[in-house]
């Protein structure tokens, strides 16, 4: 009997040790095999990207690739967001080489430009006058820089801008202009609201890349922001207050009923659905709506990202390219690098696979060619709109010591965005006062921001 | 070529044994025993007690993967973070009451769905394979059937029948989280635990029943009497096994409430210290401190409460 008690304890202590485990060894875990070198002239490059639509049609494409550069081999390896942020994350700062080719997102370029663990693509790309450099929309090229220089080059970019249903808004006699304030989208939201249809649908799901994209625009055309330019966490501000306020009354009055479950995915549907009137949020959600299988499609309109202090407030996102330094095969990575950022690509995919597909976002010219203009017609030209109009060095109000939108580029911004979200998350469902959440949350973010003072 | 005849007489020249010879092929035996069970134990340890001590070499570490060549010996300190960041307490709470509140629902609808299975109908094997499924289904497609079909405002089935009904549309994780959670474990536990007790019911001796029957003892009576105490053993161990499982509960969590309104259980904490916080040295603190305190808990539950497991613990 004594000898069932001491197994059973065991295997409940086990049980609680499998738990640990998992939880902690998903860093160091490291899968598949080193690069293979160029073995008599033949190069085999590691892409590690994500499992977007646009990547995986990289992928498709990769045998033109390979069929106009003898010799190369292109291996993909596509991964979930999160998968990918671990395994480049642990690869790239160990500099184990692993990849040589990585996509990564706008808030690591700088952060890891800074660390020096990227290889500086600057002169390669003005050295090539074909690839056009400055073609590539300004407002990605800041963000995906660091000191000037350029360390990762954007395949695709979004902004976000304002959805909303014409129809509807039509029939409740609500016009919303080019470029709204806060203000007059609630109103609006407030009237077309039904029993059966919110007024508006705003991203209420806690997480920093969930609730906190649209709400820390928000905060910034407010007045607010995460840090002043000397790193002070400025969370408990009347601006943060009045911002965080609006959201939640926007939301009691006119917005979705369950706002913690909805996010992106949640807040698509309801707009399919005609169970939203409005939706701000990614400008990639407008070729979806405008997709041949939406019920939506051709019904929607689009303004730019509503404001009320500043004159823009669009978020900017981009999945990029880049390089670790850690690679043993530079030169044929560059080229890859610049042939998936081309002009010439973007062409590609609009031929091989159609001008709907092709990465919206990254290049001035992608705008001007006929075909994609006329498949993207609906959303296109305010997409390039907002895209080239946002700041990202200077977004809200007040001058910042980072450059970027809806995100704070110190590695420890995932982490403080989570449990301030969660704790904004408990104020719109009241179970807490809005003192409360932004007292605690202003001092998880001065902790964070204690060690990037100067 | 033994008869029965020559078998007394070969006891007879049996040696008397002595109280060390005994002793000798006892430990012998013993052993030989232990020696059959040393792979196991030797595999066990390998898969478990390695990876525990791994951990708590990650937790003496200063060791944040956003900060990849900060790597230090930290001594303490993450567990004095770990202890004094006010998260920990919560989600102790937040555990406790999620097991709790799962498994006694799990158990009350399990025995009810057992009673019922017990019974003989026609087509009761294909309702037993039914009342199995929710047990076989994903954990994490469990979590996401039930936000999308059953708790969405718009398309689910129960704030479909709220309006039916002409009654309030309920927001589930927003209003109810920690509801919301409970409610899928105990769907999703209540044919484990109808499974358990379902075994126990049919192991019931029929006799004793109808002697019940014949002395004229009602329904209620023989359920109160009889069967449940027969169902003690039963119900024990669907409450340690259904504990053991839901304590480590993670998919519907992540999926529904994201650790708000107090479902921030220690699994999910330590995930989002792991996989958010990316704190190697954190997380593993927090891991070890859970270790500990299931140990304790668990060795007190089992000392105390469970009859199965006390020493001579006839039923």
């Amino acid at each position: 009997m004594l000898a069932n008690k001491r197994m059973l304890a065991l295997g409940t202590g086990v049980v609680a040790v499998a738990m640990t485990v998992t939880a902690c060894s998903s860093g160091a875990v490291q899968s598949g095999n080193g690069s293979t070198g160029a073995a008599g002239g033949a190069v085999t490059l590691k892409v590690a990207t994500v499992n977007n639509g646009q990547m995986k049609d990289m992928e498709k494409l990769k045998a033109e690739y390979e069929k106009a550069n003898p010799g190369v081999t292109v291996n993909f390896q596509v991964m979930e967001e999160g998968d990918l942020r671990a395994a480049v994350t642990a690869d790239v700062a160990s500099g184990a080489g692993q990849y040589d080719i990585v996509t990564i997102g706008a808030y690591e370029t700088p952060q890891w430009g800074a660390n020096g663990w990227l290889v500086d693509l600057t002169p390669e790309l003005q050295a090539d006058s074909s690839y056009d450099v400055n073609d590539l929309l300004p407002p990605v090229r800041d963000v995906n820089s660091y000191n000037g220089k350029l360390f990762a080059v954007p395949f695709y970019g979004e902004s976000s801008i304002l959805m909303y249903n014409k129809e509807v808004l039509d029939k409740a006699g609500v016009t919303i202009p080019q470029n709204p304030t806060w203000q007059q989208v609630a109103d609006a939201a407030k009237k077309v609201k039904t029993n059966d249809m919110a007024g508006i649908c705003m991203r209420g799901k806690p997480g920093w890349g969930d609730l906190f994209a649209p709400l820390t625009t928000v905060v910034q055309t407010f007045g607010g922001n995460w840090y002043d330019s000397n790193w002070k966490a400025t969370v408990d501000t009347p601006e943060w207050k009045e911002a965080v306020g609006f959201y939640k009354q926007m939301l009691d009055d006119s917005g979705e009923k369950d706002p913690v479950s909805y996010s992106f995915n949640e807040c698509l549907t309801a707009l399919k659905e005609g169970k939203a009137a409005m939706w701000a949020d990614a400008s990639v959600a407008a070729s979806m709506l405008e997709a041949a299988d939406s019920p939506v499609k051709g019904k929607m309109g689009y303004a730019h990202m509503p404001v009320n202090k500043t004159k823009e407030s669009g978020w900017l996102w981009s999945w990029n390219l880049a390089i670790p330094a850690s690679t043993k095969q530079k030169d044929a990575a560059v080229k890859f690098v610049k042939w998936a950022t081309s002009k010439d690509y973007i062409k590609l995919v609009g031929t091989k696979i159609g001008w709907s597909n092709v990465p919206p976002g990254s290049r001035t010219s992608t705008y001007s060619i006929p075909e994609y203009k006329e498949a993207a017609k609906a959303y296109a030209p305010i997409t390039l709109d907002v895209m080239s109009s946002v700041n990202p060095k200077q977004p809200g109000v007040n001058p910042q010591g980072w450059v970027g939108i809806q995100y704070v580029s110190i590695p420890e911004f995932q982490d403080v965005g989570n449990q301030c979200a969660q704790l904004v998350a408990d104020y719109l469902a009241n179970r807490g006062t809005i003192d409360d959440a932004l007292g605690k949350c202003q001092s998880i973010a001065q902790a964070a921001g204690d060690k990037h003072k100067k | 070529m033994t008869t029965t005849t020559t078998k007394p007489t070969e006891l007879e020249d049996v040696p008397a044994a002595t109280a060390t010879d005994k002793r000798r092929v006892q430990r012998k035996e013993l052993w030989r025993n232990r020696g059959l069970l040393l792979p196991a134990v030797i595999f066990l340890i390998l898969l478990t007690q390695i990876p525990f001590l791994t951990t708590i070499g990650f937790s003496l570490t200063k060791w944040n993967l956003l900060y990849p060549n900060d790597r230090a010996f930290a001594g303490f300190d993450n567990y004095t973070s770990a202890l004094t960041s006010g998260d920990l307490w919560p989600s102790i709470v937040a555990t406790v009451l999620i097991t709790a509140f799962s498994v006694v629902l799990a158990l009350l609808f399990g025995l009810l769905f057992a009673m019922l299975l017990d019974r003989k109908f026609r087509g009761r094997a294909l309702a037993r394979t039914l009342m199995i499924t929710p047990f076989l289904i994903m954990p994490a497609a469990a979590a996401l059937i039930w936000k999308y079909s059953m708790f969405d405002t718009n398309i689910g089935m129960l704030n479909w029948l709220f309006r039916t009904l002409h009654l309030p549309v309920v927001s589930w994780s927003t209003e109810h989280p920690m509801m919301t959670v409970v409610i899928v474990l105990t769907w999703q536990f209540t044919p484990f635990m109808m499974l358990i007790l379902l075994a126990g019911l049919q192991g019931q001796d029929k006799g004793i029943l109808e002697a019940a029957q014949v002395d004229g003892a009602g329904a209620w009576r023989t359920f109160t009497w009889i069967t449940l105490p027969h169902l003690r053993m039963y119900i024990e161990i669907g409450v340690l096994l259904g504990s053991v499982i839901i304590l480590q509960v993670f998919d519907p969590i992540a999926i529904l409430t994201k650790g708000t309104g107090g479902t921030k259980t220690l699994a999910y904490l330590l995930y989002e210290r792991a996989f958010i916080g990316l704190d190697v040295g954190q997380a593993a603190a927090y891991g070890v401190v859970t270790v500990i305190l299931t140990i304790i808990v668990a060795t007190i539950a089992l000392k105390s409460v469970f009859k199965v497991f006390m020493a001579g613990g006839s039923r």
